[in-house]
């Protein structure tokens, strides 16, 4: 367990998402309904950051080429992403949002 | 049966598999490579940042391990709509009950004198562009002849690289097919700054040089010098199967919703098909990448029974000296382009608006801007100039207020 803080809850609205570094990896945060979600930030078609994307629903659309993945899950939608990204457990705990990053 | 195996085919014989269909998918592709994304061609294939397997839209294996007939380096050559029946370059003849064809264009080739020359070049293939490398590799100038996306990629590119380079315009304004003159004049300037030469109102002449190229010289006789001339003036849709089958051919293969041609049972997708847009009210043939992609997928849906409508949004995007550019919409009139942000510093964006209603929307590094523009598009929701200008005013607030007012509104 690692758990980091990575942002305070009243930099993140709801159905919003915001763009952190852990560790050296890129990590997506979001709120959807009051409910935080962590993915990891790359897109799996080229490259760009998800943070700068699209939020429809608990889909996160890619900025670059509008692949979708699910929020919750990090499972790709269909064309053009193929790949998966990983999520990770995320809570909120005295006004900060923490992530939980496995060490390498 | 598939015809074509680029971006729309690749995508199509996916989806075909995805929607569940188990009966024979075969794909028929003259190039020699597996479906690929043609984007990367003139932007980081071309300088060599990313490799040719980046490209392609699936691994070698994945057509043989999805059971889809992937015929490579074959060319449909004749089209029996009777006896359902293609015959192939190969000598072979195969039967369908459905085709789908996805054979996209072939560049339009400058017809001026020299035009055949060595160093003389296109991009549309991998071949061209891996070829295109190779000669910029080895050379100090070059000159693009053609101001749209394409041939400003490729500019950019060679510039990247640190040749010399040139563009030529035939028309007054860069990009003029495709956006406002502002938009044009910004481009323009990006590429002025990255010490790209942009000449408009220019015409070519000819293509000078002795057994290969050393210039390209104006109508005005003005002769730039050039190693290389790369020439991007558009595509022609690639309709001769179509025609031979009887279906209706305007510019590009006239299809519906579906993706169905004027002849039961036969499909176009992607750069040659002309279809309708409900978002435009009218029909059109686009040649971008998301059309390739989801017009093949709407189609190959159809022709396996489970039909969803295709209608979006036109979207294309660009990419030169880092930056990303992105547009929606296809605005053909507008009366006022509202900018928000400033384009002199890199981010912004611009929209068009026609009878206070936004249209078409540009993005320089700003792709949530456009992404937000395509809801107003959708929406078809009146908006406010200044407010769409106002920095402090979140867009996305402004998208949820103006959708739902709309929609109030019925
Ligand atoms: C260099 C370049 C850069 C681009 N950049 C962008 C971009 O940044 N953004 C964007 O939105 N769009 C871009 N586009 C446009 C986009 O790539 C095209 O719209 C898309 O490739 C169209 O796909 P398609 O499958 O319809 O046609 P194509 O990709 O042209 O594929 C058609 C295929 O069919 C084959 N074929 C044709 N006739 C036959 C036959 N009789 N038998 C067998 N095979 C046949 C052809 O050989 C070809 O491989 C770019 C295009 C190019 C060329
Ligand atoms: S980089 Fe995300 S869809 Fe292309």
């Amino acid at each position: 367990m690692a758990w980091h803080s990575v942002a305070k809850s009243a930099d993140l609205d709801d159905d919003e998402v915001i763009g952190v570094e852990v560790d050296g990896k890129e990590i997506a945060v979001y709120k959807l309904g009051g409910v935080y979600y962590a993915t990891h930030n790359i897109c799996t078609h080229e490259y760009a950051c998800l943070s700068d994307g699209y939020i429809e629903g608990d889909r996160i659309e890619c900025p670059l080429h509008q692949g979708y993945f699910h929020i919750p899950t990090g499972k790709a939608q269909g064309a053009p992403v193929t790949e998966d990204i990983p999520t990770y457990p995320v809570k909120e705990e005295d006004g900060e949002i923490l992530v939980d990053v496995p060490d390498k | 049966m598939v015809v074509g195996a680029g971006q729309a085919g690749g995508r199509a014989v996916e989806a075909m598999r995805a929607a569940g269909f188990n009966g024979r998918v075969a794909l028929i592709g003259e190039e020699a490579y597996p479906p690929y994304e043609r984007p990367p061609l003139s932007k980081k294939l071309l300088t060599g940042e990313v490799e040719v397997e980046t490209t392609y839209l699936n691994p070698v294996e994945f057509y043989a391990d999805g059971d889809i007939e992937f015929m490579a380096g074959v060319r449909a050559e004749s089209l029996d709509v009777e006896a359902r029946r293609l015959g192939l370059s190969s000598g072979a003849e195969v039967v369908f009950d459905k085709l789908l064809l996805a054979t996209g264009g072939r560049v339009r080739r400058l017809a001026v004198p020299g035009a055949a020359l060595a160093g003389v070049f296109y991009v549309h293939t991998i071949d061209d562009s891996l070829a295109l490398r190779a000669a910029l590799a080895g050379a100090r100038s070059v000159v693009a002849v053609g101001g749209g996306y394409l041939g400003l990629e490729a500019a950019a590119a060679a510039r990247v690289m640190g040749l010399e380079v040139t563009v030529v315009e035939r028309e007054a304004n860069l990009l003029d097919r495709v956006a406002a003159p502002e938009i044009g004049r910004v481009v323009g300037d990006l590429h002025a700054r990255h010490g790209t030469r942009v000449m408009t109102g220019a015409d070519v002449a000819a293509i000078e040089g002795e057994g290969r190229v050393s210039g390209v010289r104006l109508a005005d006789g003005t002769v730039l010098a050039a190693d290389a001339v790369v020439v991007s003036i558009g595509i022609i849709p690639n309709t001769e199967l179509a025609e031979a089958a009887g279906c209706e051919v305007g510019d590009g293969i006239v299809v519906d919703e579906f993706g169905e041609t004027t002849v039961p049972g036969i499909y176009a997708a992607g750069d040659v098909a002309n279809h309708p847009n409900g978002f435009l009210g009218r029909t059109l043939r686009l040649e971008s990448w998301q059309n390739a992609q989801n017009q093949a997928i709407a189609a190959a849906r159809a022709m396996c029974g489970a039909p969803v409508p295709y209608n979006e949004v036109p979207w294309f995007w660009s990419d030169q000296y880092g930056v990303n550019i992105q547009l929606a919409g296809v605005p053909e009139r507008w009366d006022d382009i509202v900018f928000r942000g400033d384009p002199g510093t890199g981010a912004f964006s611009a929209f068009y608006l026609l009878e206070g209603r936004v249209v078409g929307v540009t993005g320089f590094n700003a792709a949530p801007d456009v992404r937000f523009g395509r809801k107003l598009i959708e929406a078809r929701a009146a908006v406010d100039a200044e407010t769409l200008k106002n920095p402090d005013v979140k867009l996305k607030d402004l998208v949820r207020q103006t959708v739902s007012t709309a929609a109030a509104a019925g």
